[in-house]
Order: C-alpha cells, then structure tokens, then sequence
C-alpha cells in the first residue's frame, strides 16, 4: 500500500463512517443501538472480505459462509472445550480458516466463472454435512459453551460490549485491508484479472498466486468473526454455521453497494442491513419481507448492475477521488 | 445382497426422477449459459401445482395434472425468462446469478405468505410390486417411467424438430445463429421454458409419493448441481445419467455406511468432479 | 423512456435508504411504525384506566415467532395459544393485594426461523418495548440466543418449544422449561413397548441428525439398554431427506422389533409412509413431532397405529381432582374449557404447540399472583418455588444451580392414531395407563 494513499479523502470517508458506526452505541446509550450496529458492523466485515475476492478479482464465492462456519467452529471448539480464552481462539479460527481458503484455492481456483461458483456451494455443503457428522464438534448437536465462562468477560452484560468492540475492530480491519489492497500493486493485479484473466497473465501478473492469496485475505476476518458471534450466542449448530442463504446476503450486501469499490461493500452491507431489520419489523412488510427483498434485489441487479456507489461514480465524475 | 439389490433399485428408479429435474437446469445453462438459482422454487410450484390440479384440489388425476403442470411451467418459465433474464443476458455471471435467485426469494416469500409451509401430502397410493427382495411401490414406478418418457420426448424435440434445432444453434452460437435469421429472443424464451417445465414436472411428480411444502424445492435444488456436475454442465443425456448415478450411490451407500454420510459423500465427490473433469464424467477431460 | 424509469427506481431506493439510514442511528423508526397495531390493543385498557380501581399496570410480555423459515408452522401454534391466553386474562386483569389491576400486551416480531437476529430483536423488545417478561422463541437454537439477552438484563424467560437439557444445563438464572426436556421424550414409548410385548428384545433406533433429535435419542437408547433392550440400529439420517427406502431396507435387514425415532413433521411423515409402503415388518413405530399433529391423519392408513410422544393433548385427563390426589395445587382452564376456547377462536383442535403457548401466560398470570407483584425478583422466586398442575400438566422447575429452569415434572402423553366406531382416523392417548383415552393397538396393522 502506497501510503500516499492517505492523503485521499475516500480513505477518511471509509474509516470514518465505520468509525461513526461504532461509536453510535456510546452517543446514544442504548443496547438497541448497539444490537443494531452489531448486526451493521457484521454485514460491513463479512461484505468487506468477500469484496477482496469477488469485487477485485471478479470470482463469485458463492459459498463464503463456509469460512466463518469452519473458523467459528473451530475458535469454539476451543473455547468450549479447552478453556482458550476469546482472544486465542478468535485469532486460530481466523488462522484455520485462512489455511482452509489456502488449500481450496490451490484446489478450485483454477476454475471460472460458474463453475468456481458452484465449487464453492458445493465446498460448503460438503463442510457442513461433515461437521454433522463430526464427533469433535459435537455432530448433529453442535457445541454450547457454559454462562460460567462469560463471568471472565464480565458476565453476559458486559460480554455483550466486549464482543461489540471485537466486531468494531474486525469491521475496521476489513475496510482498512480493502483499502490497502485496492492501492497496492497486489490490488491491480486482482482488478486485472477481474477484467481479462488471460490478458493479465500474459502481461505478468502471477494469477494462481494472486488469487490464492485474495480468497485467503478474503477468508480469514470471516473466521475470527465466527467465533465471535458463536461464542455471543452461547451455541452453534451446523445448520446455522453454515447456512448458505446467509452467503447469498452477502453477495446482495456487494452488488448493492457496488463491487471492487472500498465504499461500495460499506454502503451496500449499512444499506442492506437496515433494510431488512426495517422490512421484518415493519407492519406493511412483514409478511411479504421476503418478496420485497427478492423484488429489490431484481431491480437492482437489471437496473443499477454497478451499485449505489458505482452509480454515484458514473454520475458525477467529480466524486471519482471521493468515492473509490 | 438382498439389501443391495433392492436399495439400488429404489436409488435408480428415484434416479430418473432426479435426472429429469436436472436436465431442465443443464439444458437452461447449456443454451444461455445462465445457472438458474430459482430451479428450487420452481420444483416446490410444481408440487403445489400437482396438489390442487390432483384429488386435494380440481379433482384431476394426478398423472392428467402432470400434463397441466407441463404446460404451467412452460409458460411460466418464459414470463421469468422476459422479467428477470432478458436484459441482463451479456451481463457478468453475477448478474444472472443475482437475477435468477432474487426470482427464488420472491417466490419461497409469496409462497410461505400464501401456503405456509405446513407440509402437504397428497395421499396417493396405487399399490405397489413386490418379489423376491423387492418391494416398490407403482408410485415410483410410474414416475420413473413417465421421466423417461419426458426425456425422450425432449431428445426427440431438440434434435427432430425445427424449434428443437433453433435451441441447439443459439446453445452452439447465439449470434451466428442470429444471422441465420432464428429469432434468437424467441428462441431463449422457449429454452427457459422448456427448462422451468422440466422442473416443474419433476417435482409434480414428486409431490406423488413425498410430503412436501414451498421450501422443498431447495433440496432437489441441490441435488440438481450434482447431477449437472456429473453429467457435465449443459448435457441435458448427461444430466439423465448423473442422475441415475446419483440415485445409485444414495441407495447403495446405506449399505455400507451410516446414511448420515451420503450428502457428504455426493458433494465431496462434486467437488472433486469440478476439480478434475469440470466437463463432467462423459464429457471430454480437463478444460 | 428507459431513462426516466431507471430515474424513478433509483429515486425510490434512495428514498428508502434514505429513510433507513436515517433509522440507523434511532432504531426505535420501527418500533415507531408499530404504534399502529398496539393503539388497537391499548384501547380497551384505557378504558379500564378510566374507571375506578387501585390503578392498573400493563406489564409487556415480549418474544419472538418465526413468521417465516422452516419454524413457520410450530411457531404459530405458539404464538396462537399466547394471544388466546392474552386475550382471555385481559378480560379482568390479575388484582394484587395492593388493588392494582394487572394487564398484559404482547410485542413480537419475526426471527425468521434464524439466529442472527434473535438477539438484536429480544434486545430491542427489552429496551425499547419495554417487555417486562419474556417468552423464548420456537426451537432449542433460538431459545440459547435469546437467553444470553434475558440473563444479561435478569428478565424473566418462559420458554415453551425448547425441548434440549443442554440449554438449561449451562448456569442459566432466570429462563424456565416449561417443555418436558429432551432426554425424557422417548422413554415412555420404552415403558410402553415392554409392558405391551414382553417378548419385544430389539429396536431400531433411527433420527433426524439434528439438534433435539440427536438428544432425545441418545437418551433413550441408554434407557433402552437400561431396561434389557437390545439395539439394533442406531443411525441418524440428514434433515433433509425424503427418500427413505435405502434406508429402509437397511432397517429391514437389522429386523427390529420396533423402530423409534423421526425428528420434525416432513422427515417424520415421510418414513412413516414409505416403511407402511415398503411394509417393512416392525411391530412397533413410535416417532417424534409429527404424530400428534393432526396433518399426520392425510397419511391415512400409513398413519394408523403409529405412536408419537406429545406434550400435551386435548384428551389428557389433569383435572382438579388429580391435583388434590397428587396434593398439588390447581390452576387455570379444565382442559376442555381451553381446548373449546382455541377452537372457537380459530377453528382447530389445539395442538401441543399451541397449548405449551398458552400454558406459558398461565404459568406467568399465577407467578405474579404468587408474586403479588410484578417485580422480577419476586416473579422468578414464586417460579422457583411453584409446584403446579394445570391442564397443560404437572409444572415445577429444577432450581438447582446447575440446571436451573430445567423442567422437572412434567410428563409426556404417547398418542396413537386409531380408526374410531366410522372407521375414521382419530388419535387417541394410549400411555401413560392413568390418562388412556383408548387401549393401544399392538403389534402395527399392517
């Protein structure tokens, strides 16, 4: 990352509104506040990551929820069942899922378009279904971790904050990694491959590796987020740890914002994010929320295929050095 | 022995069905190159179809019904195809990907509104054959041999009839053909059609002898991908055969293993088709 | 042309993010959408307010239903069974020594079937709804989220639907089982099968690879074992399967003399047809969930002699008599007063899903009675010390640390599908022997 980069004011407007985000629970003082920026701040971290693979390198991941499932799991695992303290095992389930993304890139990426996507859906399944199955992690019955540990954290109240700030800083991480990728020598390679992966071979850029490498950076926030939020809701279950549904919001959180922007997946996850919590609560929506989404997402895809922020980018060329 | 044999002949039998479900996917991807993530929904529509055409609802007997249901999604799959597929046609896989499955959240959220998702059954039962360590029921019979029907009329149609070469040409190259004067539009239309109805079918026929309600679909959804790796993507044969080998392995496994670990086994063994023979089992090797 | 239209849907979606990122920072913009619905709930207690009496308190019960998602159908049995008892309690309200006058609303929103919002949604129902207490959503899964949020602020959590011990065993305060717990809902169809056929040696255990079923199961099968049985097969099959008949033949060539097992509705229903249509030879078939549901009669005659256990039926037999046997206290509806009041509100027999709904405000009304108010502390020690039998059954909570809230008396009714005098199917309980509503049907018809 070229540090020059700073200086840009699309750097201070990324940071800032996550920042801004984060903060709101302590302007306001309310726990609602702070629920509903949690459920923000996760979509931003998840959106975030998967930007790096599918919005720079252009490779659908159809299937990204595997790498917070198996990170998640395997953090857990640890916790439960090794008394590792929250930190510890947030870092190896990161670490796990990471070296998980590293061994399927060498196995999948080689593949394109459709195909690396349904690779990947069918990646996820397989996990899941093998975890099922998996004693270790306790199979169909998943793991619980015991309220006694939360008393380490302060007891389930403050245990609450403590994991809020956790996401805070895995969201910032992400943006802040998206934005050093973008600038960086690394980050071009990706967009070239994005446009014309024979092309970008053929003028020098290394493609296995540099794909390799997004898919992992792309994986490893992912697995320390697991772990974070199985350890908030006292329990997981394969069937929720790796529900592929929940891989596809964060596709929509992507294209809504606008992919391969450092803006785009901040703006789309905020929007998607408050949209849904609005549609499920709301009396008009409630119980067409699903279809409303759906009818969303259509319109978005046939009329603004380039995202809220790519639209503004296309607009007003004037805000090309603001919004990146 | 007596287990394997029977255990392959349910699997098999069940395969065809599979298969014909499949082959609507494959045959979708194959001329437009468009994976349609709406393939779930559309199976589960065919089952409700089935229902209130059949006895629970008009009164039809169900297989009169599948032909109804046949024309349904025929027609339904061209109006999804003009709404959501048209235009963003040359766009990025994403884009069709994203389309096609806001089409799947639209209909699993309307259907839960309108149907719940309280299992249905269409309590259908017209006996079944039994010998030697067999035991199946006509149900299945009849719809296996009704996928094979459908089957060979597809086969018939794409490569005996005007329309059906019209589908093949666009597949091969869309914008030649269009120099050739097939109205390429036109063309796709019929090809998302004939694709839903596939599906549609399937799942009519499904709804025969499974229980089902509005998010079954996701199910053979899955299932579909298998069958489509294996028989190679946009191989409508190909999809014929994955599918029998897909029911093969889900009857045979059992015998050997816990049946918790056939959903593990077929997609481990997705995975690793995509990896070595992304051109499926009977399609050329490594691309 | 093309233009203007993209110009009208970009503006709409600009206008509503526009509206939603200006709820983001004020999360209370849906609550505010809400007002609507509860002015139409409030009205009659304004009403009261005006008339005189001691004051009057609305204490707000929050939860959550999965409005959607596969817990659609469990979720609304529930919640109906709640709104009935809400509805009937309102009538007069609970007067507490002092002469306040209690009344109950209910705030609820959708979960989709899905954690991700289960914590941010029981949050919100604390903070901004102001729910005084709560009640879990449907399933096990949900339920541990939810109770992460109800111990953080001390409230008051019944839980109905969240069957799993492993919940209940983890240090939890304030959340209360109102559910028989997993390990103990297959251990009657145990009893019943050795005093039914003595000569009865092998079973087959086969389940749903899920949570509750894994649980209730594991359970058994060491029951089982316990009492001299022999296990034949133990093999958990995915959720979502529907074809059986591998699986089928498999059991078949275990020959056991019963089989035990299932999991939810769909994967319940399903074996129970294909093992009538492979007519696979068991003598025995007891599954979880989807007996007692009454959809299970559209099996026909597959669903005949099948054994499911149940939480709860409209033919148990607690009365107050019972109670006074027992030297228990009684409380609430007769069984049939309820199960006459849900039928006329909706139009159906009421499920155990629904009665569990229901059984959760009863067992709420009499601890804030018992309470004589409605402080939580005072509530959660009427809870911990009640020892009840309404028409729901037995009601008393483990109040020991370590599994606090886990239910203790509570006892499950085996139901079995039957042909009445017409040769319809009805269901009837054939277990335990002291609530028979008819003799059971053994070995299977077949």
């Amino acid at each position: 990352m070229s540090f020059k980069s700073i200086k840009y004011p699309a750097f201070w407007i990324s940071v800032g509104l996550v920042a801004l985000a984060g903060i709101l629970p302590l302007i306001t003082g309310s726990n609602t506040t702070r629920e509903t920026m949690f459920l923000v701040l996760t979509a931003i971290a998840l959106a975030s990551s998967l930007n790096m693979l599918l919005g720079y390198a252009g490779y659908v991941s159809f299937g990204h929820i595997v790498f917070l499932g198996f990170g998640g799991y395997v953090g857990f695992y640890l916790i439960v069942d090794h008394n590792w303290s929250l930190w510890l095992a947030m870092l190896v389930g990161g670490l796990m899922a990471g070296l998980l993304a590293l061994l399927l890139g060498k196995a999948i990426l080689h593949l394109r378009g459709a195909y690396f996507a349904l690779a990947t859906i069918g990646v996820n399944e397989a996990i899941k279904t093998f975890v099922k199955n998996f004693d270790l992690f306790g199979g169909p019955v998943g793991l619980e971790v015991n309220f006694l540990v939360y008393k380490d954290y302060g007891g389930p109240a403050q245990m609450q904050w403590t994991t809020y700030w956790a996401i805070f800083g895995l969201a910032l991480l992400a943006v802040l990694v998206s934005y050093a990728i973008k600038f960086s020598r690394f980050g071009l390679g990706l967009m070239a491959i994005r446009e014309d992966e024979d092309a970008a071979m053929v003028l020098g850029v290394r493609t296995p590796s540099a794909k390799t490498w997004a898919y992992v950076l792309s994986a490893i926030i992912p697995g320390m987020l697991g772990v974070i939020l199985f350890f908030r809701n006292s329990s997981v279950e394969p069937e929720d740890a790796f529900r592929l549904h929940r891989s596809i919001e964060f596709i929509v959180m992507v294209m809504l914002g606008g992919q391969g922007t450092v803006l785009g997946p901040l703006v789309g996850a905020a929007t998607y994010d408050t949209l849904r919590g609005f549609l499920l609560t709301s009396p008009l929506f409630k119980d067409l929320q699903l279809a409303f989404a759906g009818l969303l997402l259509l319109l978005i895809v046939l009329f603004v295929p380039t995202g809220i922020v790519g639209w503004l980018r296309g607009r007003f060329r004037q805000l090309w050095r603001v919004l990146e | 022995m007596d287990q394997f044999i029977a255990s392959l002949a349910d699997g098999l039998l069940l395969g065809f069905v599979y298969g014909l479900a499949a082959m609507g996917l494959t045959l979708i991807f194959g001329v437009m190159d468009v994976i349609n993530l709406a393939h779930g929904p559309i199976i589960a529509l065919g089952m409700f179809a089935v229902f209130f055409l059949g006895p629970p609802g008009l009164g039809l007997h169900p297989y009169v019904a599948l032909l109804v249901v046949a024309v349904l999604g025929l027609i339904f799959g061209a109006i999804i195809y003009f709404i959501s597929v048209h235009r963003i046609l040359d766009g990025p896989h994403l884009s069709s990907l994203l389309s096609t499955f806001s089409v799947n959240m639209m209909i699993i959220g309307v259907g839960t509104a309108i149907f719940t998702t309280t299992p249905k059954n269409m309590d259908f039962s017209i006996g079944g054959l039994a010998f030697w360590a067999l035991n199946i029921p006509f149900t299945r019979l009849v719809g296996a041999f009704i996928a094979v029907l459908v089957a060979a009329a597809l086969y018939v149609f794409l490569y005996r009839t005007q329309q059906g070469k019209a589908i093949r040409a666009v597949a091969n190259n869309r914008a030649a053909s269009e120099l050739m004067g097939i109205p390429s539009t036109m063309t796709l239309a019929l090809s998302f059609g004939i694709g839903t109805m596939l599906a549609a079918v399937s799942g009519a026929i499904i709804a025969t002898f499974f229980s089902f309600s509005i998010l079954s679909g996701g199910v053979y959804e899955l299932k579909s991908f298998v069958i489509v790796v294996l028989g190679g993507l946009g191989n409508p044969t190909g999809a014929l055969l994955g599918g029998l080998i897909l029911g093969a392995l889900e009857g045979i496994v059992p015998v050997f293993l816990p049946v918790s670990w056939v959903p593990v086994i077929e997609f481990v063994l997705f995975v690793l088709i995509l990896m070595y023979r992304p051109n499926g089992l009977f399609g050329g090797g490594r691309s | 042309m093309k233009r203007l239209f993209l110009f009208v849907i970009l503006s709409t979606i600009t206008a509503l993010v526009a509206a939603c990122g200006g709820a983001a920072p004020e999360p209370a913009a849906p609550a505010q959408e809400q007002p609507k619905a509860e002015v139409a709930q409030e009205e009659p207690a304004k009403e009261e307010a005006a008339a005189p009496a001691g004051g009057e308190e609305v204490v707000t019960i929050g939860y959550t239903a999965s409005k959607t998602g596969k817990l659609e159908v469990p979720s609304r049995g529930q919640t109906r069974g709640l709104e009935l008892w809400l509805e009937q309690v309102n009538k007069d309200g609970i007067t507490l020594s002092d002469g306040t006058v209690v009344k109950f609303d209910t705030k609820t929103y959708d979960d989709e079937s899905a954690k991700e919002r289960v914590q941010s949604l029981y949050t919100t129902l604390i903070e901004e709804d102001s729910a005084d207490f709560l009640i879990s959503p449907y399933s096990s899964g949900l339920t541990d989220a939810a109770a992460v949020i109800a111990e953080s602020y001390g409230n008051v959590m019944i839980t109905t639907g969240a069957a799993s011990d492993a919940t209940y065993k983890k240090g939890l305060t304030s959340v209360f089982q109102l559910y028989t717990p997993a390990s103990r809902y297959l251990t009657g169809a145990i009893d019943m099968l050795a005093a039914l056929d003595p000569d009865a040696k092998k079973i087959a255990f086969v389940y749903e690879n899920a949570k509750f079923s894994t649980g209730v199961v594991e359970a058994a099968k060491a029951y089982a074992e316990e009492k001299g049985f022999d296990v034949v097969l133990f093999e958990g099959y995915d959720s979502e399967t529907t074809d059986f008949a591998p699986f089928l033949n498999k059991i078949a060539a275990a020959e056991p003399d019963a089989v035990m097992g299932g999991g939810h509705f769909n994967d319940g229903s399903t074996l129970a047809r294909q093992l009538y249509e492979k007519n696979t030879p068991v003598h025995f078939l007891a599954l979880l969930v989807a007996p007692p549901e009454l959809q299970f009669a559209e099996l026909a005659d597959a669903a005949l002699g099948v054994v499911g256990p149940s939480q709860w039926e409209p033919q148990a037999n607690y009365t107050k008599e019972a109670a006074a046997a027992a030297g228990l206290e009684w409380y609430g509806p007769t069984v049939a007063e309820f199960a006459k009041a849900y039928e006329d509100k909706y139009g159906e027999e009421p499920g155990y899903h629904a009665g569990g709904g229901y059984a959760a405000g009863v067992i709420l009304q009499r601890a804030i009675e018992q309470a004589d108010s409605t402080d939580p502390a005072a509530v959660k020690a009427a809870l911990d010390d009640m020892n009840l039998l309404t028409f729901f059954g037995n009601v008393k909570f483990d109040t020991t640390a370590e599994s606090h809230g886990l239910q203790q008396a509570h006892e499950m009714v085996y139901v079995q599908w039957q042909h009445d005098d017409q040769g319809n199917l009805v269901k009837q309980v054939v277990w335990p022997v002291e609530g028979q509503s008819a003799e059971p049907i053994y070995p299977l018809p077949r």
